[in-house]
Protein backbone atom coordinates (compact mmCIF):
# COMPACT_ATOMS: atom_id res chain seq x y z
CA UNK A 1 0.00 0.00 0.00
CA UNK A 2 1.44 3.50 -0.35
CA UNK A 3 -0.26 6.59 0.27
CA UNK A 4 0.46 10.85 -1.21
CA UNK A 5 -0.93 13.36 0.86
CA UNK A 6 -1.74 16.32 -1.28
CA UNK A 7 -2.55 19.59 -0.21
CA UNK A 8 -5.17 22.00 -1.90
CA UNK A 9 -6.64 25.76 -0.76
CA UNK A 10 -9.55 23.77 0.73
CA UNK A 11 -8.84 20.80 1.73
CA UNK A 12 -6.09 17.77 1.46
CA UNK A 13 -5.92 14.48 -0.77
CA UNK A 14 -5.25 11.49 0.22
CA UNK A 15 -4.17 9.21 -2.12
CA UNK A 16 -4.32 5.57 -1.45
CA UNK A 17 -3.09 2.86 -3.50
CA UNK A 18 -2.58 -1.10 -3.55
CA UNK A 19 -4.33 -3.38 -0.67
CA UNK A 20 -5.63 -2.00 2.28
CA UNK A 21 -5.98 -4.47 5.08
CA UNK A 22 -5.68 -5.52 9.07
CA UNK A 23 -1.47 -5.29 8.13
CA UNK A 24 -1.56 -1.79 6.49
CA UNK A 25 -4.54 0.22 7.39
CA UNK A 26 -2.57 1.07 10.62
CA UNK A 27 -0.54 3.54 7.95
CA UNK A 28 -3.47 4.88 6.45
CA UNK A 29 -5.37 5.62 10.25
CA UNK A 30 -2.00 7.24 10.67
CA UNK A 31 -2.10 9.33 7.34
CA UNK A 32 -6.07 10.76 8.61
CA UNK A 33 -4.84 11.07 11.58
CA UNK A 34 -1.70 13.26 11.10
CA UNK A 35 -4.01 15.49 8.67
CA UNK A 36 -6.79 15.81 11.48
CA UNK A 37 -4.27 16.89 13.63
CA UNK A 38 -2.94 19.48 11.64
CA UNK A 39 -5.73 20.90 11.40
CA UNK A 40 -7.14 19.56 8.17
CA UNK A 41 -10.69 18.07 8.38
CA UNK A 42 -12.02 18.55 5.07
CA UNK A 43 -10.58 15.42 3.29
CA UNK A 44 -10.52 13.35 0.06
CA UNK A 45 -9.29 9.71 -0.15
CA UNK A 46 -8.41 9.16 -3.79
CA UNK A 47 -9.18 5.54 -4.20
CA UNK A 48 -8.54 4.98 -8.22
CA UNK A 49 -5.73 2.95 -7.70
CA UNK A 50 -6.71 1.03 -4.66
CA UNK A 51 -7.06 -2.76 -5.38
CA UNK A 52 -8.59 -4.34 -1.82
CA UNK A 53 -10.16 -2.74 0.76
CA UNK A 54 -11.17 -4.99 4.10
CA UNK A 55 -13.30 -3.96 7.13
CA UNK A 56 -9.88 -2.94 8.71
CA UNK A 57 -9.71 0.27 6.04
CA UNK A 58 -13.35 1.02 6.86
CA UNK A 59 -12.49 1.19 10.33
CA UNK A 60 -10.26 3.78 9.66
CA UNK A 61 -12.44 5.56 7.74
CA UNK A 62 -14.62 5.85 10.11
CA UNK A 63 -12.53 6.98 12.47
CA UNK A 64 -11.63 9.89 10.30
CA UNK A 65 -14.98 10.26 9.43
CA UNK A 66 -16.25 10.85 13.05
CA UNK A 67 -13.21 13.36 14.36
CA UNK A 68 -13.76 15.38 10.68
CA UNK A 69 -17.20 15.97 11.36
CA UNK A 70 -17.14 17.25 14.97
CA UNK A 71 -17.85 20.71 15.39
CA UNK A 72 -18.49 20.92 11.68
CA UNK A 73 -15.62 21.44 10.78
CA UNK A 74 -15.34 19.14 7.76
CA UNK A 75 -15.82 15.77 6.52
CA UNK A 76 -14.32 12.86 4.58
CA UNK A 77 -15.32 12.01 1.23
CA UNK A 78 -14.22 9.20 -1.33
CA UNK A 79 -13.60 9.71 -4.97
CA UNK A 80 -13.34 7.20 -7.47
CA UNK A 81 -14.50 3.89 -5.72
CA UNK A 82 -13.84 1.28 -7.78
CA UNK A 83 -16.87 -1.23 -8.03
CA UNK A 84 -15.72 -4.23 -5.38
CA UNK A 85 -14.56 -1.58 -3.02
CA UNK A 86 -18.03 0.26 -3.26
CA UNK A 87 -19.80 -2.90 -2.79
CA UNK A 88 -18.58 -3.99 0.00
CA UNK A 89 -18.48 -0.33 1.60
CA UNK A 90 -22.69 -0.70 0.59
CA UNK A 91 -22.81 -4.18 2.69
CA UNK A 92 -21.09 -2.48 5.45
CA UNK A 93 -24.01 0.16 5.43
CA UNK A 94 -20.85 2.70 5.09
CA UNK A 95 -22.03 4.46 1.64
CA UNK A 96 -24.71 6.21 3.60
CA UNK A 97 -21.87 7.86 6.28
CA UNK A 98 -19.49 9.18 3.09
CA UNK A 99 -20.02 11.34 -0.32
CA UNK A 100 -18.69 9.68 -2.92
CA UNK A 101 -17.65 11.24 -5.96
CA UNK A 102 -17.06 9.69 -9.82
CA UNK A 103 -13.18 11.55 -9.15
CA UNK A 104 -10.99 13.45 -7.65
CA UNK A 105 -11.79 16.81 -9.05
CA UNK A 106 -15.59 16.70 -8.09
CA UNK A 107 -14.40 15.92 -4.91
CA UNK A 108 -12.24 18.44 -4.53
CA UNK A 109 -14.72 20.52 -5.88
CA UNK A 110 -17.03 20.17 -3.56
CA UNK A 111 -15.02 21.63 -0.72
CA UNK B 1 -1.77 -24.48 3.61
CA UNK B 2 -0.30 -23.64 7.43
CA UNK B 3 0.41 -20.22 7.73
CA UNK B 4 2.09 -18.00 10.77
CA UNK B 5 -0.88 -16.36 12.09
CA UNK B 6 0.42 -12.47 11.49
CA UNK B 7 -1.25 -9.62 9.30
CA UNK B 8 1.14 -9.90 7.01
CA UNK B 9 0.41 -13.02 5.90
CA UNK B 10 -3.21 -11.85 4.74
CA UNK B 11 -1.77 -10.99 1.32
CA UNK B 12 -0.35 -14.68 0.95
CA UNK B 13 -4.05 -15.97 2.72
CA UNK B 14 -6.02 -13.89 -0.23
CA UNK B 15 -3.83 -15.27 -2.92
CA UNK B 16 -4.05 -18.81 -2.15
CA UNK B 17 -7.99 -19.10 -1.82
CA UNK B 18 -7.70 -16.17 -4.77
CA UNK B 19 -5.72 -19.19 -7.53
CA UNK B 20 -8.47 -21.65 -6.12
CA UNK B 21 -11.47 -19.69 -6.60
CA UNK B 22 -10.27 -18.35 -9.67
CA UNK B 23 -8.97 -22.09 -11.15
CA UNK B 24 -12.83 -23.25 -10.04
CA UNK B 25 -14.45 -20.67 -12.58
CA UNK B 26 -15.67 -18.13 -9.98
CA UNK B 27 -15.68 -14.81 -11.71
CA UNK B 28 -13.44 -11.38 -10.90
CA UNK B 29 -16.63 -10.09 -7.96
CA UNK B 30 -16.71 -13.52 -6.62
CA UNK B 31 -13.18 -14.20 -6.17
CA UNK B 32 -13.22 -10.69 -4.99
CA UNK B 33 -15.58 -11.34 -2.15
CA UNK B 34 -14.17 -14.93 -1.96
CA UNK B 35 -10.81 -12.89 -0.65
CA UNK B 36 -12.23 -10.64 1.16
CA UNK B 37 -14.05 -13.14 3.12
CA UNK B 38 -11.62 -15.30 4.22
CA UNK B 39 -9.57 -12.09 4.80
CA UNK B 40 -11.67 -11.18 7.67
CA UNK B 41 -12.23 -14.50 9.11
CA UNK B 42 -8.14 -14.98 9.36
CA UNK B 43 -7.90 -11.28 10.71
CA UNK B 44 -10.72 -12.40 13.44
CA UNK B 45 -8.14 -15.22 13.95
CA UNK B 46 -5.28 -13.27 14.31
CA UNK B 47 -6.78 -10.82 16.19
CA UNK B 48 -8.68 -12.59 18.58
CA UNK B 49 -8.15 -16.12 18.66
CA UNK B 50 -4.87 -15.83 19.05
CA UNK B 51 -4.71 -12.50 21.18
CA UNK B 52 -1.63 -11.99 22.53
CA UNK B 53 0.11 -14.71 20.88
CA UNK B 54 2.97 -14.76 18.57
CA UNK B 55 3.44 -17.86 17.39
CA UNK B 56 0.07 -19.17 16.17
CA UNK B 57 -0.79 -21.39 13.48
CA UNK B 58 -3.50 -20.81 10.90
CA UNK B 59 -3.96 -24.05 9.07
CA UNK B 60 -5.84 -22.97 5.48
CA UNK B 61 -7.51 -25.36 3.27
CA UNK B 62 -9.75 -24.81 0.04
CA UNK B 63 -11.64 -27.24 -1.85
CA UNK B 64 -13.66 -27.04 -4.93
CA UNK B 65 -16.23 -29.71 -6.09
CA UNK B 66 -18.54 -28.98 -8.60
CA UNK B 67 -19.12 -25.49 -9.06
CA UNK B 68 -18.22 -24.92 -5.06
CA UNK B 69 -15.39 -23.60 -3.06
CA UNK B 70 -15.02 -24.59 0.25
CA UNK B 71 -12.58 -22.58 2.38
CA UNK B 72 -11.17 -24.33 6.41
CA UNK B 73 -9.67 -22.32 8.64
CA UNK B 74 -8.74 -23.97 11.62
CA UNK B 75 -7.00 -22.56 14.96
CA UNK B 76 -5.75 -23.44 17.68
CA UNK B 77 -6.66 -20.51 20.04
CA UNK B 78 -9.04 -18.62 21.89
CA UNK B 79 -13.01 -19.73 20.86
CA UNK B 80 -15.80 -17.60 20.45
CA UNK B 81 -19.37 -18.26 20.23
CA UNK B 82 -20.74 -16.57 16.96
CA UNK B 83 -24.02 -15.97 18.67
CA UNK B 84 -22.86 -13.67 21.49
CA UNK B 85 -21.49 -11.23 18.53
CA UNK B 86 -23.75 -8.45 18.04
CA UNK B 87 -24.71 -7.73 14.33
CA UNK B 88 -23.52 -4.55 13.47
CA UNK B 89 -26.47 -1.64 13.06
CA UNK B 90 -26.25 -0.82 9.68
CA UNK B 91 -28.70 2.46 10.07
CA UNK B 92 -26.80 3.66 13.06
CA UNK B 93 -25.80 7.15 12.51
CA UNK B 94 -22.39 8.47 12.94
CA UNK B 95 -21.77 8.93 15.98
CA UNK B 96 -23.26 5.41 17.37
CA UNK B 97 -21.88 3.19 14.70
CA UNK B 98 -19.17 0.70 15.63
CA UNK B 99 -16.99 -2.01 13.97
CA UNK B 100 -16.99 -4.57 15.93
CA UNK B 101 -18.81 -7.63 14.57
CA UNK B 102 -18.28 -6.40 10.86
CA UNK B 103 -15.92 -8.87 10.13
CA UNK B 104 -18.23 -11.94 10.83
CA UNK B 105 -21.19 -9.93 9.41
CA UNK B 106 -19.63 -9.59 5.86
CA UNK B 107 -18.39 -12.99 5.86
CA UNK B 108 -22.01 -14.36 6.60
CA UNK B 109 -23.19 -12.06 3.82
CA UNK B 110 -20.72 -12.81 1.21
CA UNK B 111 -20.64 -16.39 1.26
CA UNK B 112 -23.35 -18.73 1.01
CA UNK B 113 -22.57 -20.48 4.16
CA UNK B 114 -20.41 -20.00 7.24
CA UNK B 115 -19.59 -22.56 10.12
CA UNK B 116 -18.13 -22.39 13.07
CA UNK B 117 -17.14 -25.37 15.32
CA UNK B 118 -15.19 -24.86 18.68
CA UNK B 119 -13.83 -27.91 19.50
CA UNK B 120 -12.20 -27.62 23.06
CA UNK B 121 -10.80 -30.80 24.38
CA UNK B 122 -8.55 -30.94 21.17
CA UNK B 123 -7.82 -26.78 21.60
CA UNK B 124 -8.94 -26.78 18.01
CA UNK B 125 -11.59 -24.28 16.01
CA UNK B 126 -12.59 -24.80 12.87
CA UNK B 127 -14.22 -21.99 10.69
CA UNK B 128 -15.81 -23.16 7.57
CA UNK B 129 -16.76 -20.72 4.49
CA UNK B 130 -18.54 -21.87 1.35
CA UNK B 131 -19.82 -20.71 -1.67
CA UNK B 132 -21.57 -22.05 -4.61
CA UNK B 133 -20.90 -20.27 -8.20
CA UNK B 134 -23.73 -18.35 -10.07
Amino acid sequence: MEIKVQEFKHCDMITVKGRVDSSTAPQLAQALEAANDGGKYKLVVDMENLEYMSSAGFRALLAAQRNSKKYNRGEVVLASVPDRIREALELAGFTELFKTFDDALAAVGHF
Amino acid sequence: MQFTAKFEYLDEIRDFVGDIARTGGFNDKDVYNIQLASDEAASNIIEHSYEGVSDGVLEISCGLKGGTITIILVDHGESFNPSEVPMPNLKADLSERKIGGLGLFLMRKLMDEVHYEADAKNNRNTLTLIKRKG
